[in-house]
């Protein structure tokens, strides 16, 4: 069959397609978001009628990706790492639930967070859990391994994480297609009870999930994608995760490693190999890109005497951040080639609000009307306007998680820091900003909401936001008084009276949402263009 | 026979179209590749970067090991700079010598030049220049591309084609617009 250059990304959806799939249910996320947007560009994932629109919020995704599951259908979740924390109540329970159709839940990894507010390593959640992990090594396993991912879950009953990095994610290579599937009928779980997690089934249910471990651990031993290769050098042997394993051969021209490897690309760890590994060599080096989950696990509490474990926690390779081939390098004992430094006069080149968004109108305009309430703080949230954080704006005080925004305003109101000021963009409004804002109308807490509505999910490349055309009425239906509710144009031109709404509601003593709306202007000038073409041809 | 290039500028300069021309090049001619992006937060109007990496043998890593790189190709000259850890000390630096100016600290200009003229191998040409000349003021990233493929392997005609199939969608004016500044960046690199 014919090779296609495709991201990561890209082979996991197509993998995916060719494997049946009947939905993907995601809420976007960098460095995953490519993945879902592959299969509703796809014409092919249209002919097989493969569910595709993007969800609330990564909970919401979850769940309904375990209903089709339920159905007996194959289902894919994608989701940045730290979505896998939105969605970790359903994570953790449909591990005991177990599945029907063949569940794969995909969580991009952003390791030396080039788009993250944390490194968080997703092969945690999967051990927590119980459930087996995948994490392909390139971009023809991504593909290959969604396939197996289906096959292990419908086999075993349980959702399978596959997790990918960055660079993984946002890499490109040649993939081979293999035939397609048709997807599976519709069926119903054979026991009534196993979606039932009263406790009583709990127990059993968790009692079946401990028993399925010696499984998943043969099958890490046997699929294939775990492999012993031996080598002539005992003095170091290496276990290499998911891509870490590039970075080990990039080190040898010849791809030939003379210390024995462990290639780990399925956890649970094939024990048998591990255990080989320990006895046959002097000393162990581990290679994980994250963090050091099985490095921890090797050590233990209690390595005195023990053999010599080596990676991120002994300083062989660094705490945080990705990993390199000359790092691997170092760690491995080898000198490794240098370029020239980097002249001390380049600056850095941060990223910015792009020219005409309209989220700079409403931060000078915010800014204007704070300047009458000394004192005050202006708490964020998750999105494009994060940036009003940097110079010029150095508007906002606060950026911790999807949502956040509303309730750290809110407990700081309730300790007197007044005014308590929350900004946050429309797509995490509906994300995970709704309840919050429940939660200050139920305790009439004196708070100002600035819901900036630019009608789409702007920094992940313009998704369609759940909120459109549906904020003012949400905020109403909550309980905001419809006096409170203002919605603004954020453009130079209404600056005074756009300064007048802020301070007017920043000085009312209760719950008010001011909504500045302007489209995104890279999502403007992407719709001009579509546009544009049309009208050409 | 291994290639391993860095692309870069800032965010919607073109760098990564160009990383996709000579991918679609170097897969019709039957190679390896391997090819790392920025995606996300850093593409709004931050510095942005792509390993490339072409080799007639299977490929390792999907980064380019530091002191490896044979050629940088950017479109900004201090973004050039940024990524001189990874060339190697035979390697080229093709690079628009015209600054884009979206920070306030951007430093002299003069400067910024003059640490390019120190790196033993480097072509400086303005790139936006010789765009404006043949009619196609956003085509930089195409006269950079062109000055480099002299020292890519790769057949100018094979980076026409692939030209051709990438923006093939936009129209035959687009992809003339593009042929003409990838000649004129090879003219001036033939120079």
């Amino acid at each position: 069959m014919e090779k296609l250059l495709l991201l990561g990304d890209e082979a996991i959806a197509l993998g995916a397609i060719d494997a049946g799939l009947s939905g993907v249910y995601a809420y976007p996320g960098t460095p995953s978001t490519e993945i879902t947007e592959y299969i509703q560009e796809s014409k092919l994932a249209k002919e097989r009628g493969i569910r595709s629109e993007w969800c609330a919020n990564e909970k919401t995704a979850m769940e309904a990706a375990l209903g089709m599951s339920y159905a007996g259908k194959r289902a894919l979740y994608c989701c940045k790492h730290v979505g896998i924390n939105v969605a970790a109540d359903c994570f953790v329970n449909s591990a005991i639930t177990g599945t029907n159709g063949g569940l794969v839940y995909l969580a991009a990894d952003d390791p030396s967070m080039h788009s993250s507010q944390n490194e968080q390593d997703s092969r945690f959640y999967a051990d927590f859990a119980l459930i087996p992990a995948l994490e392909p090594s390139n971009q023809q396993e991504a593909y290959d391994m969604v396939r197996y991912g289906f096959e292990l879950s419908e086999k075993h009953k349980v959702p399978v994480m596959m997790r990918v990095t960055t660079r993984m994610a946002h890499s490109r290579a040649g993939v081979e297609r293999r035939e397609m599937l048709p997807q599976n009928e519709k069926s119903y779980p054979a026991d009534k009870m196993q979606y039932i997690l009263l406790p009583a089934v709990a127990r059993r249910q968790y009692k079946a999930l401990l028993d399925k471990q010696a499984h998943l651990i043969e099958a890490s031993e046997t699929s294939g994608y775990n492999r012993y290769i031996d080598g002539t050098d005992k003095k170091l042997g290496i276990i290499a995760c998911g891509i870490a394993f590039n970075y080990l051969m990039e080190n040898y021209p010849d791809r030939k490693c003379p210390h024995p490897v462990v290639k780990i690309s399925q956890y649970p760890m094939p024990e048998k190999m591990i255990n080989r590994l320990f006895d046959e060599c002097d000393e162990i080096l581990v290679l994980e890109e994250g963090q050091p989950l099985y490095e921890r696990l090797l050590r233990g509490l209690l390595n005195r005497g023990g053999k010599p474990i080596h990676g991120r926690l002994d300083g062989a390779l660094p705490r945080t951040g990705e990993l390199s081939p000359n790092l691997v390098g170092k760690a491995l004992g080898m000198t490794v080639s240098e370029g020239m430094p980097v002249p001390s006069l380049v600056a850095p080149r941060p990223p910015k609000l792009c020219d005409g968004c309209p989220h700079i109108d409403s931060y000078t305009a915010l800014n204007e009307a704070m300047k009458s309430f000394p004192g005050g703080r202006v708490f964020s949230d998750i999105g494009c306007y994060t940036l009003g954080a940097l110079p010029p704006f150095e508007a906002i005080y606060s950026t911790v998680d999807m949502g956040a925004s509303i309730t750290m305003a809110k407990g700081a109101s309730e300790a007197d820091l007044l005014p308590s000021v929350a900004v946050i963009g429309d797509s995490t409004f509906t994300h995970s900003g709704m309840t919050g804002l429940l939660d200050c109308c139920v305790d009439n807490a004196n708070v100002t909401i600035v819901i900036l509505d630019n009608e789409i999910t702007g920094m992940t490349g313009s998704q369609k936001s759940s909120a459109t055309g549906r904020i003012e009425s949400i905020c109403q239906g909550i309980g905001v008084a419809p006096e409170h509710i203002r919605v603004i144009n954020p453009l130079k031109k209404y600056f005074e009276e756009n300064v007048q709404v802020f301070k007017e509601e920043i000085g009312y003593n209760g719950v008010s949402v001011i909504i500045p709306r302007r489209e995104c202007i890279v999502a403007l000038n992407k719709r001009l263009k579509a546009a544009k073409k049309n009208q050409t041809k | 026979m291994k290639i391993d290039i860095i692309l870069c500028g800032v965010g919607g300069m073109g760098a990564l179209s160009s990383a996709a021309i000579i991918s679609e090049a170097a897969l019709e001619m039957g190679w390896y590749m391997k090819q790392a992006e920025t995606h996300g937060m850093s593409q709004r109007g931050g510095d942005v970067q792509s390993h490339l990496r072409l080799s007639d043998e299977p490929i390792a890593s999907d980064l380019i090991p530091e002191g490896q790189c044979d050629i940088i190709l950017s479109v900004e000259p201090m973004e050039a700079l940024r990524y001189l850890p990874f060339l190697h000390k035979d390697g080229w630096v093709i690079t628009n010598e015209k600054p884009f100016v979206n920070i306030p600290n951007y430093p002299d200009f003069d400067a910024v030049l003059a640490e390019v003229k120190k790196i033993p191998h480097h072509i400086l040409l303005d790139a936006d220049a010789i765009a404006k000349e043949v009619k196609n003021p956003k085509g930089a990233n195409m006269v950079v591309l062109g000055a480099a493929s002299k020292y890519l392997k790769i057949d100018i005609e094979k980076l026409e084609n692939a030209v051709r199939s990438i923006f093939g969608k936009k129209g035959d004016a687009v992809v003339e617009a593009n042929i003409a500044a990838l000649r004129a960046g090879r003219a001036v690199a033939d120079k």
